[in-house]
């Protein structure tokens, strides 16, 4: 038993601690296309404690340690590039407090969001966070570590403009804490000092994310989704722009994709409304679809799919099996709206070249401010030349987002060498300083973010 | 083995590991495959065993014993089926179970797993004990041996050999003789079921114990037939009409309910009584009855009902299932799937958690005991509480 | 190519022309009506193709056996008058394709049980003593897309869709071997029994309504039957326009099993539709025009005094049930209706 192995057992106990292979085995592969790579050890805190004790060792013997939430990234973020240990955070998953009038609750960071979404719907039916299309088991921490958005972006932004306040395990096993916490008081502001950019969407590379105030928002009685199909892609923007003046709208999401084929090239916005009334809901239907879009319907280049359908939780997954294959990866980018047309016809020729029936999804952040657009590949993970198939049409999707003047959301490590080659000096510079102050020893999730 | 002569070849690949299956039905934790619960590494959870499955038939890992322990830490509970999204859901279970025959067929799986199936084949009973011993629980009530009444009363082997499970025979036999029901029992001539032999991948020993109660039910002339547990009441349903043998299965909480509402037994007054119900898989997720024992709970007079946070098709399976009661993979921990239930009973403020199955109430009797709450908290079988 | 068989000299001889004085959706007087229809007969524009929201209900109307509706949705689609927005017409022309395999021919004889594109509603016949012996084409609903009747374009002003495909949909039904079909569906039994000698398709089985067949089957059921005593009310779809003949069977079934069907002022002929497809039309005031008869046809039920509401048509059941269980009505399909009736479960 070698000794690193002996001391992660003496912290978090035997169960949790492995270096056998067939753990090593599962955390060394995700659920995308990316090859395995292997840690040495997994192990499993239940406390800040624990995982500080955990963080320390690492420090002290200089090995690589990955935070791993859901490992839902598919993009291969989790997996460790230079072997080292997988610390997976999902028994860190209190409920801390939930402040109804203040609309926030603190967690621990390794809580999945299917079990936020069902607390809040037993315990405060009126408080809702956002929850990202995710598979329910992905984590808050794990999200706030990529940047990912939720039910909630179209009025509120990406999940990481929706925190409160932030508790982070530094690569030296110390703690620090930001927002209105980090003085005492309750976690229920961020600002006005400090700031908390160090951490969030750094894919773990700079601390560790124990505890989140999150932002609650109001939650209507009833929920439906109004949907709303146009043929020609150039129209998409300008829907979304529409229904976006609104402000009414709680999510917002255009989708075209091959299979079935009553998707094929066509693009079907869906509008998620909500009412704590039918008089309310009716009132957004009637300002949605008589007022902002009437044009579109009435020179019958846009019609109502269906209005009233309850909204349900997506099992996008359910895509990854299409082809009986068990498998999609997707690239996502964070772009203007108005690169919805060019992004989907460029991604459709990509899946073509690729023999992958073409699926794209963009999903409207604030204001139209930005949009999330999505290319999924689906294979059949006992087929490995579907796989290289969909590897390789990720790689020209993440080549694509450059050559587009996007940014690529997520990015694998590939994705993340072309943003970092094109950033800003000045930004580069500081990323690497950051990274140098916080983690001299190199321990954290390296290889991600890492600027030479 | 390998991955060609497996009997899903075609789709275990097709398991994207999304974890959808860790939940329960309300969505509420992560924790309701009982392996995951306990163990919290993902190895432990359903898409890590069916991919750990995968990569041993395909040559991409070696067996090894921390291989059989995972695969065989599954108690076929089938909360997997229940929240799997994607088409194959319905074969997830059937997958591990298929995986576990392999080992079998090959020999290599864990000791306790070996001696649990010995014991069944040498024995007829999981606990090695002798067959005389299995009249032990009906000394003193008078029952008579099978011979053409209108029910047999099969009460398996939990019922038979462990001083607690007894306890629940006792009460319904009681039960069934109040209400004047046509009964007999087959004593020591009673063999295991072949529930859990199965769902420990020893497909042999099923068909071969099938086939021997199918022929001494046949011969005695036994058509309808009342189980004690829901193991029994599973196999004897659904899987020995493969072999031959059609019968009326009833579970006991079915006819307790049937009698209460005909008004043959009467239940007693229990005013102080609050009491949870915890689903026992083989009777809900296996076979949908959710409401027979849940009358009879309520014709309790003065008695309060409060379900727990999981309930249904997303109860916490107590993780005795598939010999875990035996075998024990999942036990020695805060963590252990029958304390965390206790927990949620005692969350639920219950005075009583009410069993329907031999396993169930052993598991969570013990459950209840380390987790300090036997002051607090009594486990019952449903007949048990009809009897108090 | 199929052409409609559509009789002007029946229209000129015509002393109603209730098809259009009936109709709910257009206010029209005989004079009117009489130059429109022959307007269309002749193969010119009318304001009926816009004004029309595509209801089927003056199928039923003409008391001559012609064919108007037919010949209105002919006339939206050669005039490029389309009732929907066109990406709603291409998303609704694409339904229609198979993409999951294709169908499986399971050899049968004498009669069986068609469900066309509603195989997710198996659950609901599969076991049920009505339906016993009753071998089912269309129950694997992966392939469902290769027994579509395909008359929703109807709809879409889209005859040449159904035109192209119905043959296929023809030659795969009767491959099953069975020499009469009941169907699940009116709407596919008005396809086999009404629109395919309107268009002189061949139909090479013989076609029994579903109504027309569990009102025999209960008959032989007879001893099983404990009577229900509901109050119901009938939402007729559209798609029953074509089948007036078979419509009285509703009547004669809630007799047998004996519940009160209640009097309303949306019944029989006077019916009125669920709305679904007049949701996403083009005209202006679609929208909230369809909300109005969609309240209208549910305040008609509850002042009707309905308990329950028989549905037989997934489709108005998917746009009406919610709604309708709201108002406090119980929504059921007939089918499960008469098996309540036999004291078998429904889930
Ligand atoms: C079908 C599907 C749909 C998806 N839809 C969405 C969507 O709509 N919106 C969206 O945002 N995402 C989406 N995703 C992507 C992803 O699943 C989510 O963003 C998810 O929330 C990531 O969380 P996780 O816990 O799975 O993270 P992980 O994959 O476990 O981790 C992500 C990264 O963060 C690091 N990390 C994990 N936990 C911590 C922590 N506590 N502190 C610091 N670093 C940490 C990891 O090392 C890794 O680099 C989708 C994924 C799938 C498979
Ligand atoms: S069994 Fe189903 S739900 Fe569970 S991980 Fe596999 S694909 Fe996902
Ligand atoms: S049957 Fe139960 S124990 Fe086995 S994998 Fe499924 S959820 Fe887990
Ligand atoms: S279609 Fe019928 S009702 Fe209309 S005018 Fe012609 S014959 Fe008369
Ligand atoms: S189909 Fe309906 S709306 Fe159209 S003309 Fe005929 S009756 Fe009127």
């Amino acid at each position: 038993m070698s000794s690193i192995h002996q001391e992660l057992v003496n912290i978090v106990g035997e169960d949790y601690a492995s270096n056998r292979r067939e753990e090593l085995f599962t955390y060394s592969k995700d659920l995308g296309t990316s090859q395995p790579l292997w840690p040495e050890y997994v192990v499993a805190p239940k406390t800040t404690d624990e995982l500080q004790a955990v963080v320390r060792l690492a420090n002290e013997t200089k090995t690589p340690i990955v935070p791993l939430g859901g490992g839902m990234t598919l993009a291969g973020l989790a997996l460790p590039q230079q072997g080292g240990v997988i610390i997976d955070l999902k028994r860190m998953d209190k409920i801390l407090e939930v402040n109804e009038q203040g609309r926030y609750m603190v967690v621990e960071a390794g809580i999945s969001h299917g079990k936020i979404t069902s607390y809040l719907k037993k315990n405060h039916p009126n408080l809702m966070h956002s929850e990202p299309g995710a598979p329910p088991a992905a984590t808050v921490g794990g999200n706030l570590a990529i940047h990912g958005q939720g039910d909630l972006a179209h009025p509120y932004g990406f999940n990481t403009d929706m925190v409160n306040g932030l508790e982070v395990v530094l690569p030296t096993g110390d703690i620090a804490r930001f927002g209105s916490c980090a003085v005492g008081s309750g976690w229920y502001t961020m600002h006005p000092l400090p700031d908390i950019g160090l951490f969030l969407g750094w894919n773990g590379a700079t601390g560790i994310i124990t505890k989140v105030s999150l932002k609650l928002y109001p939650c209507k009685k009833f929920r439906e989704n109004n949907m709303f199909v146009v043929e020609n892609e150039e129209f998409v923007p300008d829907v979304l722009f529409e229904i976006s003046h609104l402000g009414m709208a709680e999510d917002l999401i255009a989708t075209s994709s091959e299979i079935p084929p009553m998707m094929n090239r066509l693009h079907y916005i869906s509008i998620i409304n909500t009412g704590d009334s039918e008089e309310e809901l009716e009132f957004k239907r009637h300002m949605t679809f008589d007022v902002q879009l009437a044009k579109y319907i009435r020179n019958g280049v846009g019609g109502i799919v269906s209005l009233y359908d309850e909204r349900s939780r997506p099992q996008v997954s359910k895509s990854a099996d299409w082809k009986k294959g068990g498998g999609f990866e997707y690239v996502g980018a964070i772009v203007p709206v108005s690169f919805y047309p060019e992004c989907y016809r460029r991604g459709s020729e990509i899946s073509g070249r690729h023999f992958i029936p073409y699926t794209v999804l963009g999903r409207v952040i604030g204001s139209c401010h930005s949009m999330m657009f999505s290319w999924s590949y689906a294979f059949n993970r006992a087929d490995d030349a579907t796989v290289k198939h969909a590897r390789d049409a990720l790689h020209e999707t993440d080549e694509l987002v450059m050559e587009l003047n996007g940014t690529i959301w997520k990015p694998a490590i590939f994705g993340q060498k072309l943003m970092l080659e094109r950033m800003d000096p000045g930004a580069l510079r500081l990323m690497k300083e950051v990274k140098k102050i916080l983690d001299p020893n190199g321990i954290m999730n390296p290889g991600n973010w890492e600027v030479d | 083995m390998n991955l060609m002569e497996y009997k899903y070849k075609d789709m275990i690949h097709r398991c994207f590991r999304c974890g959808y299956c860790k939940f329960p039905t309300d969505w509420s934790d992560i924790t309701n495959c009982p392996p995951y619960a306990r163990f919290r590494l993902e190895s432990y959870s359903t898409g890590g065993r069916l991919w750990l499955i995968r990569a041993w038939l395909n040559g991409e890992l070696e067996w090894s014993p921390n291989l059989a322990n995972i695969v065989y830490s599954c108690v076929g509970c089938k909360n997997c089926v229940e929240k799997c999204p994607h088409s194959f859901n319905d074969d997830v279970v059937n997958m591990i179970i298929a995986a576990k025959t392999a080992m079998v067929d090959e020999g290599k799986i864990p000791k306790a797993v070996g001696e649990f199936l010995t014991n069944v084949q040498l024995h007829g009973n999981p606990y090695g004990m002798a067959a005389k011993r299995r009249e032990d629980w009906m000394e003193g009530l008078n029952l008579e041996p099978y011979k053409g009444q209108e029910f047999l009363f099969y009460v398996g082997c939990e019922g038979s050999y462990d001083t607690r499970a007894q306890g629940a025979a006792r009460a319904t036999a009681k039960l069934l003789q109040q209400a004047g029901v046509s009964f007999g029992v087959l004593g020591s001539q009673e063999i295991s079921d072949g529930n859990e032999v199965e769902m420990m991948g020893e497909d042999a020993l099923l068909e071969d114990l099938a086939k021997k109660n199918i022929k001494m039910f046949t011969e005695l002339g036994v058509k309808k037939i009342i189980t004690l547990s829901p193991h029994s009441y599973n196999v004897f349903k659904n899987r020995y009409p493969d072999f031959g043998g059609e019968f009326q299965i009833y579970h006991h909480s079915q006819i307790l309910a049937n009698l209460l509402k005909k008004g043959l037994i009467k239940a007693p007054e229990q005013a102080d009584a609050r009491i949870t119900f915890h689903d026992p898989c083989f009777l809900g997720r296996w076979n949908e009855e959710y409401s027979a024992p849940r009358k009879v709970l309520a014709a309790i007079p003065g008695a309060a009902f409060a379900e727990m946070g999981r309930n249904k098709k997303g109860a916490l399976c107590c993780g005795g299932g598939a010999g875990n009661f035996y075998t024990d993979f999942l036990g020695g921990s805060e963590d252990s799937p029958a304390r965390i239930r206790a927990r949620e009973a005692d969350e639920a403020k219950a005075n009583i958690l009410a069993v329907a199955c031999p396993n169930c109430l052993t598991m969570l009797e013990d459950a209840v005991k380390v987790e300090g709450l036997e002051d607090k908290i009594k486990v019952r079988d449903i007949s048990e509480i009809l009897t108090a | 190519m199929y052409e409609l068989k559509f009789d002007p000299d029946l229209c000129m001889a015509c002393d109603t022309q209730d098809c259009l004085v009936k109709c709910q959706h257009m206010d029209i007087d005989q004079e009117a009506a009489r130059t429109e229809i022959l307007k269309l007969a002749g193969g010119e524009d009318s304001f009926v193709l816009r004004d029309c929201v595509t209801c089927y209900a003056c199928e039923e109307y003409c008391p001559n056996g012609n064919h108007p509706f037919y010949l209105i949705v002919k006339m939206q689609e050669e005039l490029g008058m389309f009732p929907l927005p066109d990406p709603l017409v291409k998303s609704g022309v694409q339904v229609g394709i198979p993409f999951r395999g294709e169908p499986v021919i399971d050899e049968m004889e004498g009669t069986a049980l068609n469900m066309g594109v509603f195989s997710p509603l198996l659950g609901r016949v599969a076991g049920s003593k009505l339906f016993e012996g009753l071998p089912i084409i269309s129950h694997d609903s992966r392939k469902m897309f290769h027994y579509f009747c395909q008359l929703m374009y109807l709809h879409y002003g889209k005859t040449s869709v159904i035109n192209e495909r119905l043959d296929g949909i023809i030659q795969t039904l009767a491959a099953h071997g069975a020499k009469e079909i009941v169907h699940f569906h009116d709407e596919c039994y008005g396809t086999y029994t009404s629109y395919a000698p309107a268009f002189g398709i061949e139909v090479p089985f013989k076609s029994i309504h579903l109504f027309e067949f569990l009102y025999n089957r209960l008959l032989e059921l007879k001893d099983e039957i404990r009577p229900l005593g509901y109050k119901v009310v009938y939402q007729r779809p559209c798609s029953s326009r074509l089948s007036s003949d078979k419509h009285p069977f509703v009547a004669k079934i809630f007799d047998l099993i004996s519940v009160e069907y209640m009097d309303r002022e949306y019944k029989d002929e006077n019916a009125m539709c669920c709305g679904a497809t007049i949701l996403g039309q083009k005209k202006e005031g679609s929208r909230v025009y369809c909300a109005e008869i969609q309240k209208k046809n549910i305040d008609d039920m509850k002042k009707a005094g309905g308990q329950i509401c028989v549905f037989n048509c997934p489709a108005c059941m998917q746009t009406l049930g919610m709604p309708v269980s709201k108002a406090g009505i119980m929504p059921l399909f007939m089918s499960d209706l008469c098996r309540l009736a036999i004291g078998e479960k429904v889930g």
